[in-house]
């Protein structure tokens, strides 16, 4: 039988102020139980279309259509009342307050649900169960994982009663397995009748989750088509309208000098949990180093003990030749250490400021940046436009904020401006998180290239791919250890799943 | 659905204008021109007639050379205190400590002013000026302080410190320093050479105006053209950003408390210099906490606090005609000057909210520091 449609988009256009036209023209059609994934590259247009249906933002022209009905969407407010959620990549969950609390919260009264605190837990991990979701009622939201905080955005856009759940890049900031557990998920309620909308960037995702795929370029929908008409290179090429190559040619550099030198690092967090334990590592010039392993394993504070971001409790840390141990994060700078930071939004961007800005960030002492003595806004305004350019940052103009970036298109700032400082060493957390493929495949050349050049790359991701494809070596990390380390050959890959589930197989010692 | 609707169509008008514009003229403006508009309802429904009151608010502040020179001398301190207080904000320190910081200049400055004797008057009123600006930032750096390194919150301690130092100047103005003849609650009479000059007799207008706009445009070219107004908006838009850039969080805090504070006590200095010659314990009218609101007003941009400093100057010396001559009471001011500041906020939130959603939930955070 075929399904009823859900939801119809006709015709939405949306130009921003300042004259970006973000959506141009854009129909797309959404069946009842069926998973959608919505494809395009970084500023094609997702976010602001499912924002539009999600009523945040108001469309110029165009009409929903919601079960065979003409709606008008202006609000959130308005958009649950129709039965639409939407999962934002950045949380919106009040960490000191309860899962109950945060899921409840502008539903009721607050006074109505004091009183029956209890009886809501309950019935929201009846709720969660009945669709397959476990979650723990009574937790704060503070300790919970990424994948849990994610999974109680899902839990409150459904306890509102909605049947059509859009989903911005999700996928982005989840581990393998929470991902996979997010997909069991979402077939799940596919198959209770619910609607999903997802978006993402990894094509591998796409062939396993989606009924249906559309594919925005430049704001205009290009197609929409079944997942068995379709495979990941035919997408890649909607997407980009070229070819785009998922591996990347290395040439072999010859490993120089030892750039970044950590010996017995050890870190103990606030509750004397130890989060690093007797760390030692070595990344030379000329090398990309790959740092593996599930998040949450002690690969943020290694990166930010290597910036000067966290004091170590003990150990040591040279950039060449200089002892580094407990200097501040300029000495770090000045020592030719770049970061891309794991949280765009919580470090690394202001995003209240115009794109201009955040490409001058740490150089705002250099001298090229001043004249005497205040700072020369033509030459900031010069220097961005050319990274703009190179970094293909898609913005209206350099005086934008940062903020009305996509997000993908903020990433690129950040990549940007640190591959471009040249760095000895380039702490590289994460790089391409947001990016779709062709930037992915881009600032995979430039790390390439930066190592050619005989910087030190320490390339922090729980991609695998990622880390196979660029890597010269291997470290996986578990519980805040270096627990193995190996090349990147493929044939280590097992070697490496293991490891990173904490494992240590024999043969792999042996080999 | 969405048809033709364009909600929000008049904050696309506003941001049409570059950010500096609007912050410093078009939002105060519109707040004022909706404010009295307001006001006029207001007034109708207590029985008054608007037209009168504002003619009269308007030959309150427009109406001969000596009403106008009022409002410039009662914007001065304004100016000066607004301007200060923007630097503090934009740092993401609540300095609502400007009355103190104020009195703290005021008390050093008139000290230097009575013992200074000798010097020719330009370098008499510039160590006076000296004076004011570092009682006043002295002042404020002990909450910077406490912030840094006690994490102290600074809103509780600058207001702790604002009564500290009323009281405190209270104590000097009748013990230690009190005037010779020991009459009144009051200091002696600074020295001549520590005056500033008359410019306009038979007003009293003085170059204090001058200097508060000098002031507010130093503030400006320092906030938004050097590296360290640079460091320190970075450190109050986001703190972990700061650190990441390589700048010295705790510093930046420190150095715009320091300049908050300083433009306080420089208004200090220049209200004893310019207009009483000495200090006594009710010298400030509350110019440390309508400075938080011009500041406001004006977006925390210093520029902008040249226009509201001068529309709350305005606000406060024509109330006090109305109230003789339409006999409009000056409650109503409060009223006034509190809608202007709703509104104000309002428009700006809104006006940032079209630009961009993603901003909007950011602004409402309240600002934080890391060490
Ligand atoms: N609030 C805004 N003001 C102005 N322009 C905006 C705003 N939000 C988005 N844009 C612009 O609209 C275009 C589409 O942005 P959108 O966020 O929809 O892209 P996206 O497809 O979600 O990209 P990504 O994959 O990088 O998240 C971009 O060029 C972006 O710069
Ligand atoms: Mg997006």
């Amino acid at each position: 039988m075929e399904a009823s449609t859900r939801l119809q988009l006709i015709g939405i256009s949306k130009t921003f102020p300042g004259g970006v036209q973000a959506n141009k023209d854009i129909s797309l059609t959404v069946k009842r139980g069926e998973i959608h994934c919505l494809l395009g590259e970084n500023g094609a247009g997702k976010s602001t279309l499912m924002s539009i249906l999600y009523g945040e933002y108001h469309a110029d022209s165009g009409e929903i259509w919601l079960d065979g009905q003409k709606a008008t969407i202006n609000t959130p407010k308005g958009a649950i009342s129709h039965g639409i959620g939407m999962v934002h990549q950045h949380f919106m969950l009040v960490p000191t307050l309860s899962v109950a609390e945060n899921i409840i919260m502008g539903m009721r009264p607050l006074a109505s649900f004091l009183w029956y605190m209890k009886d809501i837990e309950k019935d929201i991990a009846e709720f969660a169960a009945k669709r397959g979701m476990k979650i723990n009622p009574s937790a704060l939201v503070s300790t919970l994982s990424v994948g849990e905080q994610q999974r109680v955005e899902i839990i409150k856009a459904l306890y509102r009663g909605v049947d059509l759940l859009i989903l911005d890049e999700p996928t982005a900031v989840l581990t393998p397995q929470e991902t996979r557990d997010l997909f069991e998920t979402l077939r799940n309620l596919a198959k209770q009748g619910f609607s999903i909308i997802l978006i993402t960037h990894k094509m591998n995702e796409v062939m396993e989750v989606a009924d249906r795929v559309s594919v925005l370029r430049d704001g205009r929908m290009i197609d929409t088509l079944p997942i068995s008409e379709v495979t990941p290179s035919s997408l890649a090429r909607m997407m980009v309208g070229r070819e785009v190559s998922f591996n990347q040619e290395k040439n072999d550099t010859p490993c120089g000098e030892p750039i970044l030198k950590v010996e017995d690092l050890t870190l103990i967090g606030e509750k004397g949990r130890p989060l690093l334990k007797n760390i030692s590592l070595k990344v030379c010039s000329g090398e990309i180093v790959g740092v593996a392993g599930v998040d949450g394993n002690g690969q943020s504070q290694l990166a930010f003990c290597v910036t000067g971001l966290m004091k170590p409790t003990s150990g040591r840390i040279w950039i060449e030749k200089n002892d580094l141990t407990g200097k501040s994060p300029l000495e770090f700078l000045k020592a030719g250490v770049g970061h891309i930071p794991e949280d765009r939004h919580a470090m690394g961007l202001v995003l209240e400021d115009p794109v201009a800005y955040n490409f001058l960030l740490q150089r705002y002492r250099d001298n090229y940046f001043k004249w005497f003595g205040f700072l020369n806004i033509k030459t900031i305004f010069e220097h961005a436009r050319r990274l703009v350019k190179v970094f293909d940052v898609r913005t209206s103009s350099v005086k934008t904020p940062a903020a009305n970036l996509s997000g993908g298109n903020q990433q690129k700032i950040i990549v940007g401006r640190e591959i471009d400082r040249n760095p000895r060493l380039l702490v590289a957390v994460q790089p391409t998180r947001g990016l779709d493929i062709g930037a992915t495949e881009y600032i995979h050349k430039q790390l390439i290239q930066q190592r050619e050049r005989g910087a030190a790359i320490l390339l922090i991701s729980t991609e695998l791919e990622e880390i196979m494809a660029l890597s010269d070596r291997i470290l996986v990390m578990f519980e805040g250890r270096i627990i193995g380390e190996t090349d990147s050959d493929r044939a280590n890959i097992d070697k490496i799943g293991l490891w990173m589930a904490g494992m240590q197989p024999e043969e792999a010692k042996q080999t | 659905m969405t048809a033709k609707t364009k909600p929000f169509s008049f904050f696309r008008l506003i941001n049409f204008f570059p950010p500096m514009l609007q912050q410093a003229i078009i939002l105060p403006l519109l707040a004022l021109a909706l404010t009295l508009l307001i006001s006029a309802v207001l007034l109708v429904i207590t029985g008054y007639n608007p037209v009168t009151a504002y003619r009269y608010m308007w030959e309150g502040v427009f109406g001969n050379s000596r009403v106008f020179t009022e409002v410039l001398l009662k914007s001065t301190p304004l100016i000066l205190v607004g301007t200060g207080i923007a630097v503090a904000f934009r740092c993401g320190v609540w300095n609502i400590g400007a009355e103190g910081q104020f009195y703290a200049g005021a008390v050093l400055a008139t000290w230097v002013g009575i013992h200074l004797a000798g010097l020719p008057p330009f370098l008499t009123i510039s160590v006076v000026f000296l004076a004011g600006f570092i009682g006043g930032g002295a002042w404020a750096v002990i909450p910077g302080w406490l912030k840094v390194r006690l994490k102290v919150n600074e809103v509780v301690s600058t207001i702790m410190l604002n009564y500290i130092m009323i009281g405190l100047t209270s104590f000097l103005v009748t013990g230690p320093m009190q005037e010779a003849k020991k009459v009144f609650p009051q200091t002696d009479e600074i020295v001549v050479a520590a005056r500033l000059p008359n410019i306009l007799p038979p007003t009293r207008l003085n170059i204090g105006f001058l200097i508060a706009v000098l002031v507010a445009i130093i503030a400006a070219i320092i906030l938004f053209r050097t590296p360290l107004g640079y460091a320190i908006r970075t450190v109050g838009q986001n703190p972990e950003t700061a650190r990441y850039a390589g700048m010295k969080v705790n510093q930046s805090i420190i150095i715009a408390m320091l300049l908050s504070g300083g433009a306080a006590g420089l208004a200090g200095a220049i209200e004893v210099s310019g207009l009483t010659w000495r200090m006594f314990a009710t010298i400030s009218p509350g110019y440390g906490f309508d400075g938080i609101a011009v500041a406001l007003l004006a977006s925390n941009n210093p520029l902008g606090t040249i226009l509201s400093g001068f529309l709350f100057g305005a606000l406060r010396a024509s109330s006090e005609l109305m109230q003789m001559n339409a006999r409009i009471p000056s409650v109503l001011f409060k009223i006034i000057q509190g809608l202007a500041i709703a509104f104000i906020i309002a428009f700006s939130l809104l006006s940032r909210k079209v630009a961009s959603e993603k901003i909007a939930d950011r602004a409402e955070a309240v600002p934080t520091t890391g060490s």
